[in-house]
């Protein structure tokens, strides 16, 4: 018993030195409420004042009602621009979409010949360039169409296709960046501040310390996953009740209790690795630089911020290894999609052997290289 | 002893200046008050230090010694009174450019200004270049300098595996380069073994007699070694207490040695509570018990032998001193006390507490044991009771007696006045008394304490002795101590002198000092050294013989420029050398980006496909059929096994499995070919809106695709065709795919966040290691310096460019359309001033991690957020937009698109280039402003 004691102890002495490290407790504080507000809202929504230009070669009330269709906050204002302007205007990055309204368009509508009007699109801006076409595409047929029946009935479409989207009705984008955002920063958090802690000792000097007491490697690096995951664990729920539901209000589909309990098998494979690559750096600073290297593809290539589907197969397969894949997959379930143990328990076994296997790992090269370190 | 030891107390009047007779003083100082922050580090100090003397500053760590050199150094900037130094004032930029190059400065710690990845011939060689000399006279002085020293066997040898006698010889090689008028060496024996030291002595005179005219200030916690200097200034707590000759100083205070005349010249305040250390004599008789014992003890670091073959044996009750020199390539006495206590396990040989061999995994005698490591290492972020409660429950004292133990200790260890401090904030004597204390909490019968006295002051040291003592004699706790002090030495019960990882000889202090026939034990040691053949590793004796190094006159000097290429070349080649033998910045700034850019391209995909759907189709007759066909026919979704059920629907969707759900109502066709209104329902999941919205894109065109089929295939032709129709031309990349439009975007971004990352820290590293001293006192100006260390990252940010766009053109088959000259001016451009931002992030940074951050932050968020990687600048609002527009990396992503997609060249980009080329100016000229060339 007297085991869980010393990790006890141990752990407390973390979440002291913790409290008295004022970085990392300003690190915490920004990523658990400026960075959520942050990603929550200043992801603007897919089209938003998209640059447009319109060419009318014809200057017919037709022409005019489609250029007036266009207006903030999905596009800005129309340029009204001529012919010879627009491989300039697209070269230069000025406009994402230029329409070109060929001469006698209405006439030719008018008389059924099914004019066509060429809409160029920068297919670089991959953001706007898709949604907004088809958006563009819509506005233009609709407003021709509206034109049209003054003139004549056209034949009502027979098949309706109701399409809603299930999780996010509106698709508002401050919905996905909060909680994506959440995800991430309990990854990030909990390999910095455990990293952290196991560095600081190694630069205080007071690893030797530890090491001449009757204390194992196995008690010192259990110590620092507790404590360093409670952290993080409290931090996450703070931040999901307070800033996600409080202050953005975006609801929480699923059950807080059980995204803890993923967040918990998580931060057991996360610490343990951030471990592992504490004993690889000898420095805070070099610390750091591994992490970039580490951290940036486990969080990208998660399938949390772009979908994995996506993404070339060995990627995808290779990052079934990783524990973010796991943790995002169990996480979207939950926070997004309301699933319940049922639907993510595969994940929760994943993560837990995971974890087990980096745990393993990390605590033999902890041993080994514990020594060395002091 | 009071805990107020460091407090300030009125000066006692300083003595008279030195006789009419001297010369006019080399420097003085008026008035002159340093604070750091709240911290007084000298308090209104007046004072002439006479010229072509041997000026010894004397007291303990932290009375501002080093702070009033680096004050006559030029190093750190004048805040009150006046510093003038060589005919000049200190304060003004223009006389220290003048005079930096006739003063040499080496600051303390065992070769902080030296640079340890480079080699002794490295070193020297940049040093030279800095003071302008051409290769051949930059050899002639190498030559000579390293010969005189003897590290001519030597060149070749990184610095930072030199000894640290040879490191300090090498500091002075590095100082006397460019013959100075001025030598200020801070504490330059601190550490050093006494033979190293008496040759290091030794060198200094021989180079005096040489110059006869040059003024050497030395700043020393020795008091044996000050013995030697002309004239001494003894200072306390920021103020000086005395000056005058050694003679003059142990006249006036009626004492013998300087040790005891320096405490005597301390205001009465501090006197009190000290006595001489009294040391019963060790009653030898029943304990001859062995409570360690070490034979053929020895540890290997790869091919380097710390310990070689250490056999020792120490009773029990007994004070038993390790003496040798310390620092990190000592001589292997931390090394020894690691293993004997199981913190390292040894290469070789055995060592035994208490009779049982040593083992790592055995905890049990860990109780047994106090062991206080070399410098201090308990948790500063810990009060001092939090402190001795920790390590009580940490050795598992029962619960109860806990706090009446820590009680105790604070008692015995004089701690009460300090109880609830952080140790941070304590005086360095009293955190080495709570270190004492806190070995001593679980009452062990054997203390092991690493230079538990070094840098504390004498009267602090004596408590400590004191306290000690009592705990052996009293107590019979065996006291196993490490320590470079001679006089320490002395009140050991026996000790070993260790040097190279041997013990050289062990016995009673006075019986060595007998058999050897000498006075004291320092030359004990000496003799014994000699006798090891440790001289070869540092004077050669034909080089002691040799006659003092001839001085050349100084090369004429040369015109001067405001900006020295060969000042700058120096340092471009010196981080060259540098960064190649620092594997983890290596790696980082070669394969970072290219690492970083297989991640960020596959994983800002903005593509779409592969989406997973089924269908709930309750018709199921062929028109629903050929509904659902027509979505499995495109290339963006795979269909998966058809949903049974409402719940089914439900299940799938949450675990993520289905992006799009279809349900094809019951009665579709019939319905349908009645002319009645029917509706196909479409489940979009919506936790990715981006996706969501691309989804919900694809299937509205599939339908009207599917409606129009229909059309066409029932009523014919015509009937399809609507009022207008609308011809799409994506332009630049037809097939909408996300690599070609992100590859790019992240090369920009890439090339952005990495070199500002490493060359903030190449910067900020130099503040951290202290080697950012040379620019303080060096000719070498804030441009050629910070220039100079940019270089080779530009280089190296132009390879990770040419690395990148070949990756690009390779694996992710994103062909270069425009011209690639365009493209690599524009590169060329923006890497400089990449590594221009990193620059202006590293002059208000402070540490490494805090210079990262900078760099980072300040790089990834406006690339990303606002240069328009994801959307066009003229799509944001606010401070976004303003950001966007000034930003730099705008400009190049437009270069950078418009290159690789758009087929464009220097012509069709030019106005991309114009605010790229005018960044470049603003942020260097930005950082060389903020730079600072003294450190405040």
């Amino acid at each position: 018993m007297s085991h869980a004691a010393t990790i006890y102890r141990l752990g407390i002495k973390e979440l002291w030195s913790l409290a008295r490290d004022p970085m990392m407790l300003v690190l915490i504080a920004y990523t658990f409420t400026v960075s959520i507000y942050v990603a929550a809202t200043a992801m603007p929504e897919t089209l938003h004042k998209a640059p447009i230009a319109i060419v009318d070669e014809d200057a017919s009330p037709l022409s005019i009602r489609i250029a007036t269709a266009f207006y903030p906050p999905r596009f800005n204002p129309p340029a009204m621009i001529p012919l010879d302007r627009i491989d300039t205007g697209m070269d230069a990055g000025d406009y994402t979409f230029v329409l070109d309204i060929p001469p006698d368009f209405q006439r030719d509508v008018l008389a059924g010949r099914s004019p066509a009007i060429q809409l160029n699109v920068d297919a670089t801006r991959m953001s706007q360039a898709f949604t907004g076409s088809s958006y563009v595409q819509q506005m233009v047929l609709g407003e021709v169409n509206e034109f049209v029946q003054r003139y004549r009935a056209s034949p009502e479409w027979p098949v309706e296709l109701a399409l809603r989207a299930r999780f996010n009705p509106n698709l508002e984008q401050s919905w996905f960046g909060a909680l994506m955002e959440i995800i991430n920063n309990v990854t990030m958090l909990s390999v910095i501040l455990t990293g952290a802690a196991l560095i600081r000792e190694r630069e205080h000097g007071t690893i030797d310390h530890l090491l001449a007491m009757p204390v194992t490697p196995a008690e010192i690096m259990l110590s620092k996953v507790w404590s360093m995951g409670l952290v993080v664990l409290l931090a996450a729920t703070i931040a999901l009740v307070f800033v996600v539901q409080g202050i953005l209000r975006v609801p929480i589909a699923g059950s807080l209790v059980l995204f803890l309990v993923a967040a918990g098998l998580h931060l057991f494979a996360t610490t343990s690795m951030a471990i592992f690559m504490a004993t690889l750096a000898r420095s805070m600073p070099q610390f750091g630089m591994l992490a970039v290297l580490i951290l940036l593809p486990l969080q990208l290539l998660s399938g949390n911020s772009t979908p994995r589907e996506s993404m070339p197969e060995l990627v995808q397969n290779l990052m079934l290894a990783a524990p973010t894949t796991h943790f995002v997959a169990a996480s979207q379930a939950i926070l997004f999609r309301g699933a319940g143990l049922a639907v993510v328990w595969p994940q929760f076994l994943t993560l837990g052997l995971i974890g087990a296997v980096l745990f393993t790992i990390a605590l033999n090269r902890f041993r080994r290289t514990i020594s060395q370190m002091a | 002893m009071s805990a107020g030891l460091i407090t300030s107390a009125p000066a006692l009047p300083v003595s008279d200046p030195p006789g009419p007779d001297a010369p006019a003083p080399v420097a003085s100082l008026i008035d002159v008050s340093l604070r750091y922050g709240k911290v007084v580090a000298l308090d209104d100090i007046t004072l002439d230090i006479p010229a072509g003397r041997m000026v010894g500053l004397l007291g303990p760590d932290g009375v501002g010694k080093s702070s009033l050199l680096a004050l006559l150094a030029g190093a750190r900037a004048v805040q009150q009174g006046r510093v003038q130094a060589l005919a000049g004032d200190m304060g003004s930029r223009r006389h220290r450019r003048r005079v930096c190059p006739h003063i040499a400065y080496m600051p303390q710690g065992l070769g902080r200004n030296l640079y340890p990845t480079l080699s002794v011939e490295e070193n020297l060689q940049f040093f030279g270049r800095l003071f302008g000399h051409q290769a051949a006279e930059r050899r002639r002085r190498i030559d000579e300098l390293t010969r005189d020293t003897g590290l001519t066997p030597f060149l070749a040898r990184p610095a930072g595996k030199l000894s640290g006698g040879m490191k300090q010889k090498l500091a002075l090689c590095c100082a006397l380069i460019h013959d100075p008028d001025l030598l200020i060496l801070d504490e330059p024996t601190t550490g050093v073994d006494p033979l190293a030291r008496a040759q290091f002595w030794d060198l200094i005179a021989r180079i005096r007699t040489g110059r006869p005219g040059m003024s050497v200030i030395v700043a020393t916690a020795y008091m044996d070694e000050a013995q030697g200097f002309d004239w001494l200034v003894a200072m306390n707590a920021g103020r000086v207490l005395a000056t005058g000759t050694p003679a003059e100083l142990l006249a006036r205070t009626g004492t013998d040695s300087l040790d005891a005349a320096f405490i005597a010249l301390l205001p009465e305040a501090l006197q009190r509570g000290h006595r001489a250390v009294s040391i019963p004599p060790l009653v030898a008789g029943d304990q001859t018990e062995i409570a360690i014992a070490a034979k053929d003890l020895t540890k290997r670091f790869g091919d380097f032998t710390a310990v070689d073959h250490v056999n020792l044996a120490i009773r029990q009750g007994e004070i038993f001193g390790f003496i040798g020199s310390n620092g990190s390539n000592g001589c292997g006495k931390s090394t020894t006390m690691k293993m004997l206590t199981g913190l390292l396990p040894a290469s070789e040989g055995s060592a035994s507490l208490f009779g049982a061999p040593v083992d790592p995994k055995d905890i049990a005698t860990r109780r047994r044991v106090g062991y206080m490591s070399q410098s201090f290492s308990l948790y500063s972020e810990l009060t001092v009771r939090q402190n001795l409660v920790l390590h009580a429950r940490l050795f598992q004292l029962p619960p109860a007696t806990i706090p009446a133990r820590v009680a105790e200790m604070i008692r015995r260890f004089g701690l009460e006045a300090s109880v609830d401090a952080l140790p941070d904030r304590l005086p360095l004597g009293i955190r080495q008394r709570l270190s004492l204390a806190v070995a001593m909490v679980h009452r062990p019968e054997l203390l092991i304490l690493d230079e538990p006295t070094s840098g504390v002051d004498p009267i602090a040291r004596d408590s400590l002795w004191q306290l000690m003592i009592d705990l052996a004699r009293n107590d019979q706790v065996t006291i196993f101590i490490s320590t470079h002090f001679m006089n320490e030495a002395g009140r050991c019960d026996r000790i070993a002198l260790m040097h190279a990882g041997r013990v050289l000889v062990t016995g009673v202090p006075a019986e060595l000092v007998s058999q050897r026939g000498v006075d004291a034990l320092e030359q004990a040691f000496i003799g014994y050294l000699k006798d090891a053949g440790a001289s070869g590793a540092a004077t050669s004796e034909d080089a002691v013989q040799a006659p003092p190094p001839v001085v050349e006159p100084a090369a004429p000097p040369k015109r001067r420029f405001p900006f020295s290429l060969g000042r700058a070349w120096s340092y471009s080649l010196r981080e060259t050398l540098e960064l190649q033998r620092d594997p983890m910045r290596a790696t980082m700034a070669l394969l970072g980006t290219a690492i970083l850019m297989f991640v960020f391209g596959y994983g800002i995909s903005l593509d779409v496909e592969n989406l997973s759907y089924a269908v709930l189709d309750r018709d199921q007759t062929g028109l629903s059929r050929n509904y659902a066909l027509n979505l499995a026919g495109s290339r963006y979704f795979i269909e998966h096994a058809p949903i049974t059920d409402d719940a089914d629907l439900d299940r799938r969707m949450r675990a993520g499995e289905l992006a799009l759900a279809i349900e094809i109502p019951q009665g579709f066709a019939r319905d349908l070919a009645r002319g009645h209104q029917v509706q196909i329902g479409a489940w979009v999941d919506g936790a990715m809106p981006v996706r969501a919205e691309t989804v919900r894109g694809y299937v509205l065109g599939m339908h009207q695709g599917w409606l129009q089929d229909q059309a066409t295939h029932r009523l014919g032709q015509d009937a399809a065709a609507g009022p207008a129709t609308i011809a799409t031309r994506f332009r630049y990349n037809p097939d909408v795919r996300s690599l070609p439009a992100m590859v790019p975007a992240v090369i920009p971004m890439l090339l952005l966040m990495i070199p500002a990352m490493l060359t903030a820290l190449s910067v900020v590293r130099e503040k951290e290691l202290g080697s950012i001293i040379n620019l303080y006192v060096t000719p070498v100006t804030r441009s050629e310096f910070l220039l100079g260390k940019q270089l080779p990252y530009v280089v190296l940010a132009m390879l990770n460019f040419a690395l990148m766009t070949l990756l690009a053109v390779t694996v992710f088959g994103v062909p270069v359309k425009g011209s690639l000259l365009a493209l690599t001016a524009g590169a060329l451009l923006f890497v400089i001033f990449s590594t221009g931002f990193g620059l202006f992030a590293s002059t208000f940074t402070r540490s490494q991690i805090a210079a990262m951050f900078v760099a980072m932050i300040g790089t990834i968020i406006p690339a990303v957020q606002f240069a328009g990687m994801l959307n066009p600048v003229s799509s944001l609002e606010g401070v976004g937009y303003l950001i966007g527009q000034v930003y730099p990396a705008t400009y190049f992503l437009t270069i950078s698109r418009g290159v690789f997609n758009k087929g464009l060249d220097f012509v069709g980009l030019e106005p991309a280039f114009w605010p790229l080329a005018l960044a470049v100016p603003v942020i260097l000229g930005l950082s060389i402003l903020l730079l600072k060339k003294q450190e405040t």
